[in-house]
């Protein structure tokens, strides 16, 4: 037994030392989370800001024009006058504007006559996201509008007037919120399953694997050995992205360290364990980051509720989240950092990830043989 | 702990078979190997690349398992306990199992912690290794900047430090130059007659059997022969022969080649080594009335004439007579220099790669350009194709000014890469049709070249299989084929047949010597000795600067005293690098 551990002290020292040796695993798991999270952090945003609107207003008069004001005031959007209808039409189709409002010449005349005026509103489907969004915001001006139109002229409006939005648990509606805590289990899932995989493919590659091999070393200790450090790596990184993400973006952390530190945990080792066992099947470093960029990376990316709303996908696909780790932490770590520690959400999903870890774990184990065939 | 008897052979082999799944095929790797290995002594496992020798290394070290057979390992089954078997022996593979970014004394504990070497044993152990490998003063080096000999001996002091019972190494001798090739020598004597350490050492050089006490001899997965190397040698007494005529060694060599009663016919300095079918000269008659002079001395067999004859016995067919190598033969013009290279320098900021080099090569010389790992031969080789611009000195190929026409000379330069740059996934007709459209050849006069390689290479009946498939020679024939679809006049081979087996060596040397006769110049690259031989003229280098130059029985000669009479090209070899060390020290 003593033997035991002297061989794997050793072999973990090794690990440490070839880990401070070499950049490009300490990218890996400090740098590469630090680049994802400043690009998210400033460049990626889902909230429309400043969409450029174009007001087409066929024949301006005081009503117009206490209509339009409106669009003024919005911070969402960014509202230039159009003479034409053609002219904004040709905007659009130039992408300089991302939709017209536009009001017919017989807007005043009908809207104090009839009582109904339409107000022609165009938006661009091509991105459907900001499409769906300038929608939203102009319905939300209009009803404003009506609201003290009503109130200054004392006529009826012609919308409920109950158009209130409601936004819970993300309540600054910040993009930005939701997406930083999914993205740390997109890098959890860079250092556990990419890094490890090709340091233990980087192993095969260069022969010390098979050097290894033929010791008194046996498997489960080869194993232990990348497990401890990466593990340990792994956890490191998690603590460098919380801390950018609340102290750098001022995500909120409602929940407690003890529950984010203890599930991260969860989905480290499942996160390892699919390292590992992609390492047993790839032993180039170019073909094991390549299936750790498609089982794991891209899974953890696009199918992990962390873009993309899961209730939304087609239900084949649907089913298919359901073996993506990832999916069971991002759903952890939104509550935590955005609602704080509800047991309901929790509890589910880390026993799922601790039974993800143990599958996967143990799978590498039986596939782990101290041979090269 | 089974106890393992210490009668009977480290090592016994039973009806080993071994075979493996490539794509849709099935390759025999060993078929039905039975073979011993003595206590205490150095076996070695002898063959050409892909014949089967790592597969049996690591089927010995457990870590594949037979298909069928039985491996004993120092009394242990293998298959039963690999673990047992594992932890009594030591094996270094191929890349010497090395952690690069770990420090020489890093690798040692890693390796001592792993092997259970007491702590209290340690100072004395890595000190006993330390002075046999003299690494001594490296200790705090990075594995990765040690050179290719020092890499080799720290790996086999990881494999030592818990003195093994057997100790396999597979091809340590690879990519290493022949100074560290002598030490590791030293070493392994040392290892077998004061520890009795077993060792089987697998190699592709033939010239190391001799240096063994017993030879496995495998080809293709087959045991062509296992003994004493003197007893491969003896039955080759009287066979082999030093013969001479008043004609050009190339074609004397080509006329004695084309002969039946002729096994083997390779050019030695100035004079064709020749090894006849029955123990007797051969009939100055047969050769015909041009060549006059005609003499033959008898000379001691080799081990590799007995290869040679066992292996010509397996051959399918004996390997038909070659053509003219380029279709057009460019008329030979006396003593033109088509490489001229003046004071070539190159620098990589402080580091000096190539030092003043000067040379310069006739049309239709075969030239040669030795040194270690190392030495600047391939920077020099890269400034050669114009790859890499010199820092200073004069430059010309095919009479183009380097500096300022590199494009106009590559297309008169055709080059072939030491693995043989071919796309494994494309046939033999797609990479002669990449190779001939990337020279830009295109319509009928690409439908010309292609013909003309595959009748002049015998493609015709590889043409459609892909070039993964195909056996080493093959391979080398089509990547010399591909590097001459441009008519080039100059042709440059980077160590063109390190590993292959004599048969396919001799056959590519025959096609380079008819392609010089053409006039085509033929610039090699090696650290391999054999290579060397067949060159016109050979320069010497080491880090940097020029050694020596001359034909090669002129260097031969030069390295010849009383100890060595007749030394060999690896003698010479060792004694040129061993004087400029000597200088060195003295000047310093």
């Amino acid at each position: 037994m003593k033997a035991a551990f002297v061989r794997l002290r050793a072999l973990m020292r090794k690990e440490a030392v070839q880990i401070a040796r070499d950049p490009s695993a300490l990218a890996i798991a400090f740098l590469l989370p630090a680049a994802l999270l400043f690009i998210f952090g400033y460049g990626v945003s889902l909230d429309a800001r400043n969409v450029p609107l174009a007001i087409v207003v066929e024949r301006p008069d005081a009503l117009t024009a206490s209509f339009t004001s409106q669009f003024a005031h919005s911070a969402y959007l960014r509202p230039q006058p159009y003479r034409d209808i053609q002219r904004a039409e040709r905007a659009m189709v130039a992408n300089r504007v991302d939709g017209i409002v536009w009001l017919r010449s017989d807007f005043t005349r009908r809207a104090l006559s009839q009582g109904g005026a339409p107000i022609g509103v165009i938006v661009n489907g091509v991105d459907a996201n900001t499409a769906r969004i300038v929608e939203g915001y102009v319905q939300q001006v209009w009803a404003a509008w009506i609201a003290t139109h009503r109130l200054a002229v004392g006529r009826p409006a012609l919308l409920p007037l109950a158009l209130e939005p409601q936004v819970r648990f993300n309540r600054a509606v910040s993009s930005r919120d939701f997406l930083i805590p999914g993205l740390i289990a997109v890098i959890m899932t860079l250092t556990g399953a990419l890094l490890t995989a090709l340091v233990i493919a980087r192993e095969w590659e260069r022969g010390t694997m098979e050097a290894l091999m033929v010791t008194r070393v046996r498997m489960w200790e080869i194993l232990l050995a990348k497990l401890v450090p990466y593990f340990l790596l792994g956890m490191g990184g998690m603590a460098v992205s919380v801390a950018i993400a609340v102290f750098l973006f001022g995500v909120p952390l409602h929940g407690s360290m003890l529950v984010l530190t203890a599930t991260s945990a969860l989905f480290m080792l499942a996160a390892l364990g699919m390292g590992l066992l992609i390492s047993g099947v790839a032993r180039n470093q170019f073909i094991a980051g390549q299936i750790a960029i498609i089982v794991a990376f891209l899974p953890a990316y696009i199918l992990s509720g962390f873009v993309f709303d899961i209730n939304s996908m087609p239900w084949p696909v649907r089913i298919v989240t359901h073996v993506v780790a990832a999916r069971y932490f991002v759903a952890i770590l939104q509550s935590v950092f955005l609602a704080g520690d509800i047991w309901s959400v929790i509890l589910p999903n880390a026993a799922a990830l601790a039974l993800m870890a143990l599958i996967f774990l143990g799978l590498a184990r039986a596939n782990a043989h101290k041979r090269l065939d | 702990m089974s106890a393992a008897p210490d009668t009977g052979p480290a090592l016994r082999l039973e009806a080993v078979w071994r075979r493996f799944r490539a794509g849709k095929r099935i390759v025999t790797a060993l078929a039905g190997i039975s073979a011993s290995a003595a206590r205490g002594r150095v076996t070695g496992l002898i063959g050409p690349d892909g014949a089967g020798k790592t597969t049996l290394m690591r089927l010995i070290a457990g870590l594949l398992r037979a298909d069928s057979g039985r491996i004993d390992v120092l009394g242990i089954d293998v298959a039963q306990d690999p673990l047992a078997v594992q932890s009594r022996i030591g094996y270094m593979p191929q890349r010497f199992g090395l952690y690069e970014d770990l420090s020489v004394r890093e690798n040692l504990d890693l390796y001592a912690d792993l092997q259970g070497v007491p702590q209290e044993v340690r100072a004395a152990r890595y000190a006993e290794l330390l002075h046999m490998t003299g690494l001594g003063t490296f200790t705090a080096r990075i594995a990765g900047r040690l050179s290719g000999g020092m890499k080799q001996k720290l790996g086999l002091a990881c494999t030592l430090l818990q003195p093994p019972q057997l100790l396999l190494l597979d091809e340590p001798t690879v990519g290493v130059d022949p100074v560290s090739r002598r030490e590791l020598w030293q070493i392994i004597d040392h290892l077998t007659r004061d520890a009795a350490t077993t060792v089987l050492f697998s190699t592709a050089y033939l010239d190391e059997a001799e240096r063994c006490d017993a030879v496995l001899l495998l080809h293709d997965g087959r045991l062509l022969g296992s003994g004493a190397p003197a007893h491969f040698t003896n039955e080759m007494a009287g066979h082999s022969f030093y013969a001479s005529a008043a004609v050009g060694r190339r074609h004397l060599q080509e006329r004695l080649a084309a002969m039946p009663e002729v096994i083997d016919a390779v050019i030695q300095g100035s004079r064709v080594r020749v090894v006849t079918a029955l123990a007797a000269p051969l009939d100055a008659a047969a050769l015909g009335p041009q060549v006059a002079d005609f003499a033959m001395t008898p000379t001691p067999p080799r081990f590799e004439d007995s290869f040679v004859a066992r292996l010509r016995k397996v051959a399918a067919s004996p390997p038909p007579p070659v053509g003219a190598g380029t279709a057009a033969a460019p008329a030979p013009v006396p003593a033109e220099a088509v490489i001229a290279v003046e004071n070539l320098t190159c620098d990589f900021g402080a580091f000096r790669a190539v030092d003043a080099v000067s040379f310069s090569v006739a049309r239709g010389e075969i030239f040669g350009l030795l040194g270690a790992n190392g030495a600047g031969k391939s920077t020099t080789f890269r400034m050669l194709c114009g790859l890499l611009p010199p820092s200073h000195g004069v430059l010309r190929v095919a009479g183009y000014d380097l500096r300022n026409a590199a494009a106009p000379a590559r297309r008169q330069i055709g080059y072939m890469a030491q693995k043989f740059s071919l796309y494994a996934d494309l046939s033999v007709r797609q990479n002669l049709r990449f190779f001939s459209s990337v020279y830009r050849l295109a319509g009928a006069q690409q439908r010309t070249r292609i013909d003309w390689a595959v009748a002049q290479f015998e493609l015709g009946e590889m043409l459609d299989a892909t070039a993964r498939d195909l056996a080493l020679g093959f391979k080398q024939r089509l990547a010399l084929a591909c590097a001459l679809m441009h008519e080039p006049q100059i042709l440059f081979l980077d160590e063109p047949t390190s590993g292959v087996d004599p048969l396919a060596r001799r056959e590519f040397w025959r096609r380079i010597n008819l392609l010089a006769a053409a006039g085509v110049t033929v610039l090699v690259t090696t650290h391999f000795m054999e290579e060397a031989e067949y060159c016109d003229r050979l320069l010497i280098m080491a880090q940097g600067r020029v050694l020596t130059a001359g034909t090669p029985e002129a260097i031969k000669a030069a390295a010849r005293n009383a100890e060595r009479p007749d030394p060999t090209m690896e003698e010479a070899f060792i004694a040129v690098i061993e004087a400029a060390a000597t200088a060195t020290t003295v000047a310093a």
